[in-house]
């Protein structure tokens, strides 16, 4: 994926919209700042999950760190490669290290995420 | 490296000879599915591959003892043998908590329990948590306990940004709500957002002081009030009392109830694990739940007191770790007021001493004078060197220093966080400050060599990461002919 073509929040998730479906995963930023990621903790299908809820945790092997969605919905799918795999989210955070699709319940709130540009410019600070 | 204990030995290698039984055998009546079907594989090993095995694992500990310590937030002081001495005492090491020969025992605790209310200016402590985490717990159990006895429902607990993770944790477990409170640039609580949050559905509000980044909390006092005025009890996490003693008693600044950490400032060392105790000291109207029983002082002699109704019950074994409590006694007693008031002007000597030593070469995120510990920050130094604050520790051990505490707290990027204690002279300190100046030169010199970092320990560097995701934590006997990694 083309972080230009995706939306990220200041807690350093991002979300791709394909339909009425939100990828979520962790930006570059994030996961450079986590160190090697070793285990992820993914949410249960079907669990409902509110704009700026926890959904899973990361841990690496500095510290674990929460993750909250950028959007409200019903967990769809998780990415299970992760379980075995977790560097993947190192390797590929916008990629194959994807960590959740909700079925998005208010469209609206993507609205108030940021653009990848704008991402960046708050990480110059 | 060493051979595991499974590893060596042969099948039939003994190392006691028993006599055989004159006992007649008895049949026993565990049911079936409680026996092993099968053997453990215990090792079998002789009395002298046994002893050799673990002197020679000994021998490669970096400890106190033979290194060095500066481990931020750890408080690994050298301990005085004295107290190790007092704690082997047999009339102790050989009494059982439920021998009715306790007289010396309970004197212990009663004796301890004096001592720890005069220098932390409390009415009344339990010795019963096992560690600083228990202890929070346990305050947070009289907390609630105290707003259920008055029928008051408060839900929350407000903890600073900068709190010990053990904090929030044990809010939770208890039920509560946990509401952070923001920090200042400074480093120090934001006084202004602490008091906006304020209100009469705050059970505690729970300050470390001085804080985890070894800065003290001003304005505490006045803190206090605010959450008195609310009805809010005021919760102290003294985990850091190396900074306090003989100086300020917690309960003075208007503390409500604090645990405190023996095994970091009284003489149990805390890195490196084994048994803690976190007493917790309390204002007279937190006793009636205190966890029971309590120890009472009566013309007899000393007894347990379990009728207390209202106490949150009993929260450990037995009366706690009871070893801790001998060498804290033995401590207090052997530095005395004026002992105990040289600790912590040392222990704060010596932080600002090596801080200031530091602070031309690693960046100084919180520059007012420190308490017992700072923080340094490496981020210039992997900006322009690439070396990571990871290395820079491995690097210490071949200069002979155990690392300081790294990537704690958090807010810290490439945090180091450094903990000089009292116990060492000004020539120590000097030797780290060297080491660490020289680790900085080669970073920028030669920078591998600080990359591939320790070479001069048994083993090199570990593979932590393959460790964290393929942990392997059973022994599994290995087939002969595969080569042991
Ligand atoms: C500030 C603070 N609070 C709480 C704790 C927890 O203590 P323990 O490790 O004994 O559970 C520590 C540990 O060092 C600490 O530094």
């Amino acid at each position: 994926m083309n972080p230009d073509d995706l939306k990220f929040s200041k807690s350093h998730e991002w979300v791709k919209l394909e339909g009425n479906v939100a990828i979520i995963g962790i930006s570059d930023y994030a996961q450079h700042e986590l160190n090697d990621i070793v285990f992820v903790e993914l949410p249960e299908i079907g669990k409902q999950i509110s704009a700026g809820g926890e959904f899973g945790v990361l841990e690496s092997v500095k510290t674990a760190s929460d993750l909250y969605s950028p959007v409200s919905g019903e967990v769809l799918e998780v990415n299970s490669e992760l379980e075995n795999s977790p560097d993947l989210v190192n390797k590929e955070p916008y990629g194959k290290g994807w960590i959740v699709k909700l079925q998005l319940s208010n469209p609206s709130e993507l609205d108030s995420l940021l653009n990848h540009t704008d991402y960046q410019n708050l990480l110059k600070g | 490296m060493n051979k595991l204990i499974f590893e060596i030995g042969k099948i039939g290698h003994q190392g006691l000879s028993l006599p055989a039984s004159d006992v007649p055998e008895q049949e026993m009546s565990i049911p079936g599915n409680y026996i092993r079907a099968e053997a453990a594989q215990l090792p079998e090993v002789s009395e002298p591959e046994l002893i050799r095995h673990y002197t020679v694992l000994s021998q490669k500990n970096f400890c106190v003892d033979t290194h060095y310590y500066p481990l931020g937030s750890c408080t690994m002081k050298y301990n005085p043998r004295i107290n190790e001495d007092m704690a082997r005492l047999s009339g102790f090491t050989s009494l059982h908590p439920l021998s009715k020969f306790n007289q010396g025992a309970l004197q212990l605790i009663y004796e301890l329990e004096q001592d720890l209310k005069e220098i932390f200016g409390f009415d009344a402590f339990t010795l019963q948590p096992a560690a600083g985490a228990h202890g929070e717990l346990v305050s947070l159990m009289m907390v609630k306990a105290y707003f259920q006895s008055r029928n008051e429902k408060r839900k929350t607990v407000l903890v600073p940004q900068s709190a010990h993770g053990t904090n929030p944790a044990s809010a939770s477990m208890c039920g509560f709500q946990v509401i952070e409170i923001a920090s200042q640039e400074d480093g120090t609580i934001d006084l202004v957002d602490l008091k906006s949050k304020l209100n009469t559905d705050i059970a505690a509000v729970m300050i470390t002081n001085p804080n985890t980044l070894g800065l003290f909390e001003k304005n505490i006092m006045e803190v206090a009030e605010w959450v008195h005025n609310v009805g809010g009890i005021l919760y102290g996490d003294g985990a850091n009392s190396n900074a306090l003693l003989g100086k300020a008693r917690p309960g003075d600044l208007g503390f409500d109830l604090m645990h405190v950490n023996l095994h970091k400032t009284f003489s149990t060392p805390h890195g490196g694990g084994g048994p803690g105790s976190g007493p917790v000291g309390v204002k007279k109207q937190f006793i009636p739940f205190l966890p029971r029983p309590i120890v009472l002082k009566k013309e007899s002699g000393y007894e347990f007191d379990f009728d207390r109704p209202q106490s949150i019950g009993k929260i450990k074994g037995f009366y706690g770790n009871f070893g801790v409590l001998i060498r804290a006694l033995a401590y207090i007693r052997a530095s005395g007021p004026d002992g105990l008031k040289w600790v912590t002007e040392q222990a704060v000597l010596s932080a600002n001493y090596l801080k200031e030593k530091l602070k031309n070469y690693w960046e100084l995120p919180y520059s007012q004078p420190c308490m017992h510990e700072f923080v340094l920050s490496g981020e210039k130094l992997e900006r322009e060197t690439g070396i990571k604050t990871l290395d820079v520790a491995k690097r210490l051990l071949d200069y002979g220093f155990h690392a300081p505490t790294v990537y704690f707290p958090m807010t810290v990027k490439e945090c180091l966080m450094i903990e000089p204690t009292e116990t060492e002279n000004r020539e120590t300190l000097d030797a780290f400050a060297q080491a660490m100046i020289k680790i900085y030169q080669e970073s920028h010199e030669n920078p591998d060599l600080v990359k591939n970092a320790p070479h001069n320990t048994p083993v090199s560097r570990f593979d932590e990461v393959k460790a964290a995701r393929n942990p392997i934590l059973k022994y599994s006997p290995i087939n002969e002919s595969q080569p042991r990694e």
